[in-house]
């Protein structure tokens, strides 16, 4: 497999922005039949690397070769035109047509101008079988889970007799066996000798699928190592830059004792609280200084439920407390005048402003929060903002700048900050880890819990379980729209446990039937 | 197939969602002309449904034309004026003696070529649709009363006798030249949007215009293309109301381009793009025309209560589709 020669080399590649250094002279090769995995923090050029390898920027200094002959592609299409194809995060495929449609608009063979249907279709089942799935090819796209519509994109792309094929974060919106699935394909496709680029932030992944790791870090390269001898404490050393002891004192954190912060008048109880269609009816008491943690698989009812604390959708029926006495949390207004405050999983659609600073991002909930007719003064909001961006430790640190122009993982940070400057009660975080980098990750989990550690509650909501734990004094299990189990985070419970519960449902749920 | 064979779970039920609104509206004609045949005995008669044709052949026309610019998520308000202003040109110059063939090629180019236009300030510029052709009616309207100020009558010889051609049957039924007219447009249309690559990539920007641009679908050129389509359109119904007034008149067609959507949304055609069917808005012209007749038939009706009925059914089709789009997500 390694003996072969590249079918892709980049050599010396630099690219730089207005005030930023992308890339600095990254060499980046990639053999046929292996999948290869580029590692690194957001921002570290990864995603820069991919543009300019696909076309999409230019290069300032370096070159790159397919199949040994130099090659400059001046966009995304003429790259795939040359077999270096590329399936971006989010499906850039249209839900409206046809699943076969889908895989051949552009390029349908056609007979005087008209498209040939049946010749559409009776090739996207051939090469639908060669990825073995058997998908109805006339269905609209739409109709089938995102996973699948992943894996059509893949065949769009593999059909233009790719030798390249780039994985931009396929799987960050899929769930574990939707993962398997793909990585089934990958494996096959590796197989027939296609070079697979697979970009990700999931670690266990890059070693279940990767033969060989590519790590960049601030746009430098860092080194290329085979899967098999970089241990995955040294890689994210490598993605990092430094050891990796930040995690530890967290750990300890979540065993407190849970009697102790139960003691006394809940925050927020709710009881028989819940959504027709979205979440059954639950109930569940928030302490100050809790750490309520929200496991289940995705789709089961975790984002609903935060959604309802957060009034974003209003329950049915049941009881809310606030410091014991009856409140309500109907709309996001009421929520937000009892301190509650929501970081949406949705940062894109529902969180950030995209073409605001900064700095306008972060005033945005304050402001509301006093009314439009009381701007907060200059001053104030340049002290406030300057503090969180500090504490947050957010790169590029001016708050100036739009924040479209930030990484994943800043933006995040910037919607953090949003509530921690209102000052919030109890927050509730809709996996802020998703889609960022480890060291911001482990920011954030830091951040948590420095906030309850000084009062704050906190609702935190994340598909790794491990994280859950680690920060949770308290972990309710979501399971089919229900919530299953509440489980206190003690040194009984681990992964497994929980693991259990998300499969099999609780005691509690016997019980009740 | 293999242990590893995907049958990735459909979601629920087979009836094809896509085309519910377009039955619905079958249904809902049905419905009426049943209605009409059982409170008036005349209304079995076949020329009331080949009236309907009559009286709608221009606006089927234009709707074809919309159905193309809403299918890609767009709008065209231009349509209204386009009609009165090739109609206004086409009256104007035979006026002046000009050979009716010249006339006809004139008059088919402007409204393809303001409709080229708007495409082009649409796409180059990135403005709203609804602002570019906002600006195409007020333009188009103006130049008509330019033109002149009151109505011109058409005298011409192949004006005349395509207003009076019939054709029909032994049994005494027709049609006009205008009916056959729309049918051609009807059945080019209905054959790119299925079968050629511009008629895909049309629904495809409707779908999502991100993703279809990085498909690598030319959606800048097909957008262009939908206004001139529809522009062209225009001009064509333009002529056919030419031929139903014989004249042409400053303030004709005023408001049509709002009875050309509502055609169009009742035929099932989704306003924010990437579903619905040509077939759909014959069926949505058709519903207009039959609501029209009904009225007439009636005769103690206020010819208002068309304008009430259409309002009613298009928030019924509003509000289908959009149950129907919820299920779909």
């Amino acid at each position: 497999m390694t003996d072969s020669r590249p079918v892709l080399t980049m050599t010396g590649i630099s690219k730089s922005f207005p005030g930023v250094r992308a890339l600095h002279d990254v060499n980046f090769r990639l053999f046929p039949g292996e999948v290869h995995a580029l590692m690194g923090e957001n921002g570290a050029g990864k995603s820069t690397l991919i543009k300019v390898l696909t076309g999409v920027y230019d290069t300032d200094e370096g070159a790159i070769t397919l199949d040994d002959e130099p090659v400059s592609f001046t966009g995304p299409m003429q790259a795939t035109a040359a077999g270096v194809s590329t399936v971006f995060q989010e499906v850039n495929l249209c839900t409206n047509l046809s699943v076969a449609e889908n895989i051949f608009i552009g390029r349908e063979p056609r007979l005087l101008g008209a498209v040939r249907w049946g010749e559409v279709r009776r090739r996207a089942r051939d090469l639908l079988a060669r990825l073995d799935l058997a998908l109805d090819v006339s269905a609209p796209l739409g109709s089938y889970s995102l996973a699948i519509q992943q894996m059509v994109a893949i065949a769009r792309a593999i059909d233009i007799k790719a030798r390249v094929l780039i994985l931009d974060e396929p799987t960050s919106s899929l769930d574990a066996s939707e993962v398997a699935q793909l990585f089934r394909i990958m494996r096959q496709l590796r197989d027939e000798g296609i070079a697979i680029l697979f970009v990700t932030h999931f670690l266990d992944q890059v070693y279940e699928i990767s033969d060989r790791i590519t790590v960049l870090r601030n746009g430098g390269l860092v080194g290329e190592y085979l899967t098999t001898e970089l241990p995955q404490l040294s890689l994210v050393e490598k993605m990092i830059g430094k050891e990796l002891d930040v995690l530890e004192g967290i750990e300890e954190h979540s065993r407190r004792d849970l009697a102790a912060l139960e003691e006394g008048t809940p925050l927020v109880a709710v009881s028989d609280f819940g959504r027709a269609g979205a979440v059954e009816p639950f109930s569940l008491t928030i302490h100050a200084g809790e750490v309520v943690g929200l496991a289940g698989l995705l789709g089961s009812g975790r984002t609903e439920v935060a959604r309802l604390l957060f009034g974003a959708d209003r329950a049915d029926g049941g009881q809310v407390a606030i410091d014991g006495a009856a409140g309500s949390l109907r709309t996001p207004a009421q929520a937000i005048d009892h301190g509650v405050g929501f970081c949406s999983e949705n940062r894109r659609a529902e969180g950030i402003v995209a073409d605001l600073s900064v700095r306008e991002n972060m005033i945005l909930a304050m402001q509301a929060a006093r009314g439009w007719l009381r701007p907060i003064p200059r001053r104030r909001q340049d002290e406030l903002v300057d503090k969180y961006v500090k504490a947050l430790n957010i790169r590029p640190a001016d708050p100036e700048v739009p924040v479209r122009n930030l990484s994943g993982g800043n933006q995040q940070k910037v919607l953090l900050a949003r509530w921690l400057i209102t000052e919030p009660r109890l927050l509730i975080l809709d996996e802020p880890t998703r889609g960022i980098d480890i060291g911001a990750k482990t920011e954030i989990q830091k951040l948590v819990t420095q906030l309850s550690d000084g009062g704050m509650a906190v609702l935190f909501i994340s598909a790794e379980l491990e994280e859950v734990l680690r920060l949770s004094h308290k972990v309710a299990v979501m399971r089919d729209r229900q919530m299953v189990a509440q489980l206190a985070n003690d040194e009984s419970l681990d992964a497994d446990r929980v693991m259990q519960t998300i499969a099999s449902g609780s005691h509690r749920e016997e019980a009740d039937r | 197939m293999t242990t590893g064979t995907l049958t990735a779970g459909r979601t629920r039920f087979r009836l094809p969602r896509k085309q519910i609104p377009v039955l619905a509206t079958l249904a809902l004609l049905l419905v009426m002309y049943g209605i009409g045949v059982s409170q008036y005995t005349a209304f079995s008669n076949v020329q009331v449904i080949f009236n309907v044709f009559i009286d709608n052949g221009f606006l089927l026309v234009v709707a074809v034309g919309m159905t193309f610019v809403i299918l890609t998520g767009g709008i065209d308000l231009s349509v209204g004026s386009v009609v009165a202003m090739t109609a206004m040109v086409s009256a104007a110059l035979l006026q002046d003696g000009m050979p009716a063939a010249l006339v006809l090629v004139i008059a088919l180019l402007i409204g393809p070529t303001l409709g080229f236009l708007m495409g082009c300030v649409i796409h180059f510029f990135e403005i709203q649709p609804f602002i570019v052709t906002l600006a195409g009616m007020f333009f188009a309207r103006g130049m008509c009363t330019f033109i002149s100020g009151a109505s011109i009558p058409i005298t011409d010889g192949f004006w005349t006798s395509m207003s009076q051609e019939r054709i029909g049957n032994p049994q005494g039924n027709f049609v006009s030249i205008s009916v056959l007219v729309a049918f051609v447009v009807v059945v080019i249309a209905a054959y790119t949007l299925a079968y050629t690559r511009l008629g895909r990539n049309v629904y495809a920007i409707g779908g999502n215009p991100q993703s279809a641009l990085l498909m690598g679908l030319p959606v800048g050129r097909t957008r262009i293309a939908v206004y001139t389509i529809s522009g062209l359109c225009s001009a064509i119904g333009g002529i056919l109301l030419s031929f139903y007034t014989l004249s042409g008149a400053p303030l004709i067609a005023v408001g049509m381009e709002l009875d050309v959507i509502a055609a169009v949304v009742i035929g099932g055609t989704v306003l924010t793009g990437g579903a619905g069917y040509v077939f759909g808005t014959v069926l949505g012209v058709l519903v207009l025309g039959v609501i029209q007749t009904l009225i007439t038939f009636d005769g103690s009706l206020n010819s208002w209560w068309t304008k009430i009925v259409i309002g009613g059914l298009l928030f019924a089709f509003i509000l289908l589709q959009r149950l129907i789009g919820i299920r779909y997500k």
